[in-house]
């Protein structure tokens, strides 16, 4: 057991910090995707300067343009960018899922007309596999493929769509064999969204902004070419960087989970109650602590997985353990925020509304990526071994 | 980065489980427990060829000289299988007695505890126990070329059967460590037998017992740096003792609901068994990962140790209550009787989330640390 970073670790992470000293765009880098076309041209900008710096799609292997990093280099160069408050990655979907799925099942074309424009981020990618009647289950998805000569012909509808108001392309599972086991009739597509027939409308959220949107397919034909993997084998090909992507999210997560602890620390020492700084306040005391260890312990949990990855190469279900944890402790973390600070931070303009915002946002941890009951469900089933209950 | 127990600490984990699993099975667990000091010669014995008496202390003294985290590998395994006696709290006075080393008699002591000829424990809390040492009341008089000790310790791990009592007492504006062999006249020790009966404790009175200069072993900041560091140490041990345990508890309770059938089908298929079931994973590997980074810390002297400590003290005091408390839940009847080896575990559980501060008292050091300048 060592926890130190080894010398290329560390190597990596000078190399990294000083790049990212020397190019971090100047000022706050907040705001909304679907209303501040400014906001959504510096993220292009971004992602375009990641990549002329040699930083986008750092975990992928160097022959597709990526720099080979390790899980655990991942997680450093994830962690960097979330404590120097780097502005969020617009091309994360297409690197994070598309990318390593098109590597692992695409075709040659599909890869060099895809892979160079992830990196770029000539090409925002969105992923459509949700639906309003398959939420949990969501391989019980409908939106369905039919072929039609050298295109298939897609009707449907995708709900909680990341990105789509801004994306060019979606990673689309769609059912190729409604007679087949639910899991054996899905297929990946690769989908233009200037395609005729795409519509996209946002979903506004209950903390107010439009994150996740409704996309809509009309028949919109696909040319066969860009289906991704063997026909009904979408299923398969997809969850592997669905897992990928649920344990390598720690770092990131943490260092923002991060900077809204320091900040409640930082208010619990200047904010008074009835003469006394709240951080003085016993109950808000243990509070505090309860919330910072907790924070703390998410990163070793995050830590120890990848660990755990990088050497047995796979990421197995224990991800669900990561995701159960993280999901409730920033709902703790949060609550507890609101408590400590009180009746102020009901208010827009105590801290410009961010505790509210977080307040809110933070009650779609738990449902968003896997609710806490598929979680309780994956492990208790595929890591304790208990019989499967549906 | 490697999070994960190297090949010889892993080794070293499953020599302890193989020992246990052959030695010290739940009947005799059982049979130790009735006895007044749970104390068994033979293991004990084991303990001495494996090195385990010195795992922690230098080559000089014969010890194995490894750290912290091969000593939290190995009170996992102490508590997974619930295994009785005093080896903790032995592992406590000698890393006491490792720190005041600079003592001729703290160095004769250690030899003999490494070689199986002492066992000694360390008595700190009086009547109203305090983590905090600077608490203390008991005091050495001196007078008349003379130096008496007076007070009372409660609470002491490893008292019974022990040969020497490492004595916190004041003297006069000073901490200081007074080793006083438990037949010296004037010492009287009681068995106060609690909830966890593989670990019992005991109280000592010393009325007026004299002291000899050269066994005061240590005094002022010396004493207050060793006791720090044995504390911390501690601490961890009680946290690996009980994530062992939460495992043991978790392992039985798996087993249960993949066996036990009501309305036609295995209780485990159930999701909300399955539920409980999760959540005391999701609760023991946090404990372990905090327990094997503080061990880490406290082994490397990394800035963060005293933080990781108490992190790890505090989320594992309640996990294992936690754990406990569903393990029995899943077990339904059978985890509430007498017949199951549950309770063993869960009355263990209980005494280690008391010993060397709760969550409450570690969440006030975090918070000091955190929030005061």
């Amino acid at each position: 057991m060592d926890l130190r970073l080894t010398a290329e670790e560390r190597t990596f992470r000078d190399t990294f910090k000083t790049w990212l000293l020397a190019n971090l765009p100047e000022g706050e880098h907040s705001g909304r995707r679907e209303t501040d076309p400014d906001y959504m041209n510096a993220m292009r900008a971004w992602q375009k300067k990641l990549f002329d710096g040699g930083w986008a799609g750092v975990s992928w292997p160097k022959e597709f343009g990526g720099r080979g990093a390790s899980p655990i280099e991942e997680s450093i160069f994830l962690g960097e960018l979330a404590s120097a408050k780097a502005p969020e990655r617009v091309g994360v979907i297409g690197e994070g899922l598309v990318g390593p799925t098109i590597i692992a099942a695409g075709t040659d074309q599909q890869k060099s007309e895809f892979l160079p424009r992830i990196l770029d981020g000539t090409h925002i990618w969105c992923q459509g596999f949700s639906e309003p009647d398959s939420g949990s289950d969501v391989a019980a998805l409908s939106t369905k493929a039919v072929l039609d000569g050298d295109h298939y012909v897609v009707n449907g509808q995708k709900i909680w769509t990341s990105f789509a108001q801004i994306a060019d392309w979606c990673l689309l599972l769609v059912r190729t064999d409604p007679k087949a086991p639910k899991h054996k009739g899905i297929s990946c597509l690769l989908v233009d969204m200037k395609s005729e027939g795409v519509s996209v409308r946002p979903l506004r959220q209950m903390s107010g902004d439009s994150g996740f949107n409704e996309v809509f397919f009309s028949n919109v034909r696909v040319p066969v070419h860009h289906l991704l993997g063997d026909l009904n084998d979408g299923w398969r090909i997809t969850i592997t960087a669905l897992m990928n992507e649920r344990a390598n999210l720690g770092s990131g997560l943490y260092m923002m989970f991060k900077a809204a602890m320091d900040e409640l620390m930082a208010k619990a020492r200047e904010l008074t109650q009835g003469g006394v700084p709240l951080a003085q306040n016993p109950i808000n005391r243990q509070k505090i602590a309860q919330a910072y260890l907790e924070l703390e312990i998410f990163k070793l949990n995050s830590d120890r997985a990848l660990s755990q990855i990088s050497q047995n190469a796979v990421p197995g279900p224990e991800g669900s353990i990561l995701k159960l944890y993280w999901s409730e402790m920033n709902q703790r973390l949060v609550r507890t925020a609101m408590e400590v600070l009180g009746d102020r931070a009901q208010l827009d303009e105590f801290d410009q509304g961010r505790w509210i915002y977080r307040y809110l946002r933070s009650r779609g941890n738990t449902i968003e990526a896997g609710t806490s009951e598929i979680q309780r469900n994956i492990i208790a089933q595929r890591v304790l071994g208990l019989a499967r209950s549906y | 980065m490697e999070f994960e127990l190297s090949k010889p600490q892993q080794l070293l984990q499953e020599s302890a489980r193989t020992l246990f699993q052959r030695t010290c099975n739940p009947e005799r667990v059982r049979e130790l427990m009735e006895t007044e000091t749970a104390h068994d010669d033979t293991l004990w014995s084991e303990y001495v060829d494996q090195g385990w008496t010195g795992l922690t202390l230098p080559e000089s003294v014969d010890g194995l000289d490894l750290g912290v985290v091969e000593l939290a590998a190995l009170m996992e395994e102490l508590g997974r299988a619930c295994v009785p006696g005093s080896l903790a709290a032995s592992t406590c006075a000698g890393i006491l007695l490792n720190e005041l080393s600079s003592h001729d008699i703290a160095v004769s002591m250690l030899q003999e505890i490494v070689e199986g000829k002492m066992r000694a424990a360390v008595a700190l809390h009086e009547e109203v126990p305090d983590w905090d040492p600077t608490n203390v009341q008991a005091s050495l008089g001196r007078g008349a070329g003379q130096i008496v000790l007076e007070g009372e310790k409660t609470l002491v791990g490893g008292l019974l059967g022990a040969d020497v009592i490492l004595v916190v007492v004041w003297d006069e504006n000073e901490l200081a460590i007074v080793s006083v062999p438990s037949s010296h006249e004037g010492v009287e020790i009681r068995s106060t037998p609690g909830i966890d009966r593989s670990r019992p404790l005991g109280s000592v009175r010393f009325n007026s017992v004299t002291v000899r200069e050269d066994n005061i072993l240590g005094r002022g900041s010396a004493v207050e740096c060793a006791l720090q560091r044995m504390s911390r140490v501690g601490a961890v041990m009680a946290c690996a003792d009980m994530v062992g345990g939460m495992q043991w508890m978790l392992d039985a309770a798996v087993d249960y609901a993949k066996t036990r059938e009501q309305f036609g089908k295995p209780i485990g298929s159930y999701q909300m068994v399955q539920e409980q079931c999760a959540d005391m994973l999701l609760l023991i590997e946090s404990s372990r990962s905090a327990t094997y980074y503080a061990a880490w810390a406290l082994s490397e002297d990394a800035p963060d140790a005293l933080r990781a400590v108490s992190m790890a003290k505090a989320y594992c005091s309640e996990a294992s209550r936690e754990v406990g408390d569903r393990s029995i839940q899943v077990h339904g009847g059978i985890g509430f009787t007498w017949e199951h080896d549950l309770h063993l575990y869960y009355k263990r559980a209980k005494a280690s989330e008391l010993s060397f501060g709760d969550a409450t008292y570690h969440r006030e050091l975090l918070a000091k640390s955190l929030l005061d300048d």
